[in-house]
């Protein structure tokens, strides 16, 4: 088995291309705000991880049924009650900013 | 008494029945040893007057006759595991200050087993990366050296502080968590013993999650007995993690009889690859000559779809660690960045922007796009499917074996910024360990020799599913037969 260390992003041929406007889209779903120097930059390191996972098409998975769970156990059911509750504070110890019992945010509707 | 910072758990827990040593006494060489030992930057908060807290009620208990599994011994907590009123960071900057309220499954059934806690361990931000250099705490030194060269060495990762400490002498064991090989490899690279458990034999409850149908957590420490002591203690069925399995916990230490005479041992094809080093394939033969000397039956294997582990867990780790990672959003903990005038969406953008690293970027990006509507099917799907046939390798193999040896990782220890800037050289690290986690399954690392530069390498042992006691018995053998005494020099000379 060989398992190649060069980068794709490099070579001509290419499988998959992720460009500068896909990094902004996937960036934009993913709420991070990057620049357009990052823009390029995750775009040539992103090429590259995608074409090095395109190997994964070599392989014929017609009829192979997902795996979902590694364990073979049934999720057990646990009773619908209530086991804790009145730690409002607890809850908001960590906010950067709180009040009054509620997290603060700026503000959304006009 | 020879330095208290050198003596196993076992021994300590040993000195401590016979009340030849009290649990402070122990404490306080290692949060000295500790102090003596920041260069490593292996704590990213140290919490010496808790630790010393817990080790005088630990005595306390113990004259009252009330003696836990891990009684007194002083240890590292990786800082994935969230730990009550101690600042809990993934080692990531979006986290910083965060103190929890509450403590993680694992780490409380350890302080309920009698452990004291010296601090939290650093580790490569949110467990993404096999170096530490990751971490938004700066990296982590390797205590390792080559001969006669002062470059300074990763000491692995993700638990990079995990494996440090311990190495280092700066913890008597620590807890990792192992996503891909976060446990084994930075036990590989710095001369420990390191266990991932089966999936589902810890609670995951309250460890900040990296990709959950992967995540386990881990004892790291010097020997394999160790292990065993801390895995008892960490283990066990919990109703807050829907994924922990409710099966028996047996007592490890009594599993390792070092009697492995007619075992099958495994060898898979797969995991001759190019480009590993002939050190690590001759240590790889010495591995199997001396279960055959113990009396266990070598049978060759194949696991056809090894190669095709990495870059499914490339698919499969990003796009749960997309959705995971979605919550830190400036709101209810962590860091906050609010542009001025902006509003709720320019904050989430700008908080993770600033909290994030760079690897955690890209990952987060690549499952956001695997994900992403028309890639589904493509990507995440076909990963799964892969997922399924890997799963389906080792089943097939373990009709015919009780356990797999391989090499832990493709190279010793390298050094800082060697790796950083090419990130498929660097997920390369996991070749051998990824897809006992894609399985589910228990993988241990035990250091089994040193490479011409007098680097520590490792193998590594894979078993059945909730089987750990096969995999550290046999683990256990393998050490003895290695005889694996050597120490970083940084260690020898505190230990002369």
């Amino acid at each position: 088995m060989t398992i190649t260390t060069t980068n794709p992003e490099r070579s001509d041929d290419a499988l998959v291309t992720i460009d500068k406007e896909t990094v902004a889209k996937v960036a934009k779903l993913a709420r991070i705000k990057i620049t357009e120097a990052e823009q390029e930059k995750f775009a040539g390191e992103l090429t590259g991880i995608m074409n090095w996972i395109e190997q994964l098409s070599e392989v014929d998975t017609d009829g192979v049924e997902p795996l979902t769970s590694v364990v073979d156990v049934t999720l057990h059911q646990r009773k619908d009650e209530i086991t804790d509750g009145d730690i409002r504070d607890k809850v908001l110890s960590n906010a950067p900013e709180a009040q009054e019992g509620f997290f603060v945010v700026p503000k959304v509707v006009e | 008494m020879s330095d208290l910072t050198n003596l196993t758990i076992t021994e300590a827990l040993d000195s401590l029945k016979k009340k030849e040593i009290t649990s402070v006494e122990l404490t306080e060489a290692h949060i000295q040893a500790m102090e003596q030992n920041r260069h490593l930057n292996a704590y990213i908060v140290e919490t010496p007057e808790l630790a010393l807290d817990q080790a005088r009620a630990s005595d306390a208990r113990r004259s009252g006759g009330d003696v836990g599994v891990i009684e007194g011994i002083p240890m590292g907590m990786k800082d994935l595991y969230c730990t009550a009123g101690v600042q809990t960071t993934a080692a990531s900057k979006i986290l910083e200050g965060f103190k929890p309220e509450y403590e993680s499954t694992v780490s409380k059934n350890m302080l309920d087993e009698g452990m004291v806690m010296l601090g939290k361990l650093n580790l490569d931000e949110f467990a993404m990366g096999s170096s530490n250099e990751t971490s938004g705490f700066g990296g982590v030194q390797n205590p390792w050296k080559r001969k006669g060269d002062d470059t300074v060495l990763v000491p692995g990762g993700s638990s990079g502080g995990s494996s440090a400490a311990v190495a280092a002498r700066i913890a008597m064991g620590a807890t990792g968590t192992d996503t891909g090989g976060s446990i084994r490899q930075p036990a590989a690279f710095t001369g420990i013993c390191g266990i991932k458990p089966t999936y589902g034999r810890c609670s995951r409850w309250g460890i900040v999650a990296f990709a959950s149908s992967l995540d386990q957590a881990g004892p790291m420490a010097r020997t394999v007995e160790d292990c065993a002591v801390m895995l008892q203690a960490m283990a066990g069925y919990d109703a807050k993690d829907s994924t922990s399995v409710n099966c028996e916990v047996p007592d490890y230490r009594s599993l390792l009889t070092g009697d492995i005479r007619g075992m099958k041992v495994g060898i898979p094809k797969e995991y001759r690859i190019d480009g590993i080093s002939d050190e690590i394939s001759k240590l790889w033969d010495d591995g199997i000559a001396w279960l055959k000397d113990a009396g266990a039956e070598i049978v060759d294997i194949s696991l056809p779809h090894t190669k095709y582990a990495l870059p499914a867990y490339y698919i499969i780790a990003p796009a749960e660690a997309s959705s995971n990672l979605a919550r830190y959003d400036g709101v209810r903990y962590g860091l906050r960045v609010a542009p001025e005038g902006g509003n709720l969406i320019d904050m989430y953008e700008a908080t993770r922007a600033a909290g994030f690293g760079d690897e955690v970027k890209r990952r987060i990006m690549i499952g956001t796009y695997v994900l992403s509507a028309g890639f589904y099917d493509a990507y995440y799907n076909k990963a799964r499917k892969l997922r399924k046939l890997i799963w389906q390798d080792f089943d097939n193999a373990y009709k015919d074996v009780n356990v797999i040896l391989t090499p832990t990782a493709p190279s010793a220890a390298f050094g800082v910024g060697e790796k950083s800037d090419d990130q498929i050289a660097m997920y390369l690290n996991d070749v051998f360990t990824v897809t006992t986690n894609l399985a589910g399954l228990p993988g241990m690392s035990i250091p089994a020799g040193l490479d011409a530069n007098g680097l520590p390498l490792g193998l590594q042992l894979i078993g059945r599913p909730f089987d750990e006691g096969t995999v550290m018995n046999v683990a256990k053998v393998m050490e003895k037969a290695a005889n694996f005494t050597a120490m970083p020099e940084m260690a020898q000379k505190k230990a002369a």
